[in-house]
């Protein structure tokens, strides 16, 4: 069981969503956040204020999954967010201790698969 | 308009018509910055600035192009096609009265002029998001000059259609009929966004569409109030009839708004404001308070029908400038041709008071308008298109107008700004958000 964390453009996000459900993976969070990778610093000017703007918006994905789930929901990432400019974003795989569903109790492998139909 | 001075009368000024036509002025100037607000309303967040910027591009390009030319070619001599060269660059606007009129001629100017700056700005909402900003720039100088003025000259400036007979209030073929198949040519030219059709493509603020459209509403008592160039019964029953059209398109928007989907919308209800007033802008002097009301019942549903039907198809003309001022116009210049009547308008009766012979004056503008717009549009925009490139690359549409145009946004909060000191061009790590 890992957690997932995928950072991507937020102009793609829509594009991960379609992926992800494409792989059947079905739970999701996303939060809006701000973040420096490397990209180019963009120049704003406010009259007469001169500014970098070094970080730019990212859409950040949490995604909890089992073991067989891992590679496609990595997949659906890559495939949803590049464009191939520097700034497309990190995945990051992390191991999971626990989850559990609120609703049910239910654990680990049962709290991270969907429930069908 | 029509009331345009053909007969020679006694030319002095009115200080009670002239004081009206100087609020009126005003009143319509403002509607350019309540169409960009209703605009940026309706973008995605990341285009709100350059967006709302385009109808501020307007005032300028076209109030430069209005007095260097295009009020000549609009108002100088009533030749059938196109206006003279003797107002070129305002020569000869003065404070004497245009011929049978009661304003001096620099408020009629001025009047006029801010008629060609919206107009202008209209047109914009057919390629926002990704049309590049330089190019927006020529296109407005342009059009403004060779799509406006001619129009204007055709139907308030003495040429073909208004010698004609064509009864136009305040501007259903070089406003409405003009703006919305320009929109329809622009769109066409200038292609979809990158997303359209694939991704929802969201208003991101519906207060601002909403306190733009309740602007443009409040302006629109100048633009059609001053269509009669003074405080006389045409214009008197224009801002009433003003007041009367668009509340009647809101009833019909919730109706049908309620029918389709069981709510009624607020952008809906936005879209219907407009509606209403472009509705009653050829008919505003021309039709009775009750035919003004039954216009906004009945003109509200194939504007209704078209906003319904066009994002289904392939053309991304994007804020449904078509809908709500190009088929609106026609509506309304086509009603006037049915239910003018001589008693109030002191003009011309329509067919349903027993001249036929109205509604096919009106049928010739309805049509001759939206092809010379459609036209000159679609042909002007291919040439700009020769010269420059019309539209951002897919990274730039992706990463927003705003940033990639302005150099801002709309909604900067600041973490992460660097300052850049302007003295020696060091970069200072003091990011400017820092409360220390």
């Amino acid at each position: 069981m890992k957690l997932v964390i995928g950072i991507v453009r937020p102009e793609k996000a829509n594009d991960v969503l379609e992926a992800l459900f494409r792989a059947e993976v079905r739970g999701v969070s996303l939060s809006r956040v701000q973040g420096h990778g490397g990209e180019l610093e963009r120049v704003e000017t406010y009259r007469g204020t001169t500014v970098q703007m070094g970080l730019s918006d990212k859409i950040r994905f949490e995604i909890a999954v089992s073991d067989e789930f891992v590679q496609p929901t990595i997949d659906a990432l890559c495939e949803g967010a590049r464009t191939g400019e520097v700034g497309d974003g990190k995945i990051f795989v992390l191991p999971l201790d626990q989850a559990v569903r609120i609703r049910t109790g239910e654990t680990d492998h049962g709290a991270v698969t969907p429930v069908k139909g | 308009m029509s009331a345009v001075p053909i007969l020679a009368a006694a030319s002095a000024v009115d200080t009670g018509d002239t004081a009206w036509m100087l609020a009126a002025t005003a009143l319509v100037l403002m509607m350019t910055p309540a169409l960009g607000l209703f605009y940026a309303g309706l973008v995605r967040s990341k285009n709100t600035l350059n967006t709302f910027m385009m109808s501020i591009a307007a005032i300028a390009i076209a109030m430069v192009t209005w007095a260097l030319v295009g009020y000549s070619l609009a108002f100088d001599g009533t030749a059938s096609l196109i206006g003279g060269l003797d107002h070129v660059g305002l020569h000869g606007v003065d404070f004497a009265p245009r011929e049978g009129m009661t304003i001096p001629h620099l408020v009629f100017m001025a009047f006029q002029a801010t008629f060609c700056i919206i107009t202008t700005a209209l047109v914009s909402g057919a390629v926002v998001e990704r049309m590049r900003f330089g190019a927006f720039l020529v296109f407005a100088a342009l059009w403004s000059v060779v799509v406006y003025a001619v129009l204007a000259h055709w139907a308030f400036g003495g040429g073909w259609l208004a010698a004609g007979g064509t009864l136009d209030f305040a501007g259903g073929v070089p406003v409405e009929m003009a703006s919305g198949f320009s929109a329809l040519a622009a769109a066409l030219v200038v292609g979809a966004r990158k997303d359209y059709g694939r991704q929802a493509l969201l208003p991101h603020n519906a207060v601002y569409v909403l306190l733009g459209a309740g602007l443009l509403w409040f302006g629109w008592f100048g633009f059609n109030g001053g269509s009669g160039f003074s405080t006389g019964n045409n214009s008197v029953l224009a801002f009433t009839n003003t007041l009367l059209t668009p509340a009647c398109s809101l009833v019909t928007w919730f109706v049908l708004d309620l029918i389709r989907g069981r709510r009624v919308t607020a952008i809906g209800a936005a879209t219907a404001i407009i509606v209403g007033c472009v509705l009653i802008t050829p008919a505003g002097g021309f039709v009775s308070p009750g035919w003004a009301m039954a216009l906004g019942f009945l003109g509200a549903l194939p504007c209704y029908a078209v906003i319904v039907v066009r994002p289904r198809t392939r053309v991304d003309e994007t804020l449904d400038v078509l809908a709500a001022h190009g088929i609106a116009g026609f509506t309304g210049i086509l009603f006037i041709g049915f239910v003018a009547q001589a008693g109030w308008n002191g003009i011309s009766d329509g067919l349903l008071y027993g001249n036929a012979a109205q509604l096919g004056d009106q049928a010739l503008a309805a049509l001759a308008a939206p092809a010379y717009a459609f036209g000159m549009t679609f042909v002007l925009l291919k040439l700009i298109g020769l010269v420059m490139p019309l539209r951002a690359s897919e990274r730039e549409e992706a990463l927003g107008m705003d940033v990639t145009y302005h150099g801002e946004e709309a909604y900067v909060t600041g973490e992460g700004a660097i300052l850049v000191v302007p003295e020696d061009g060091a970069r200072i790590p003091v990011p400017v958000a820092d409360p220390g």
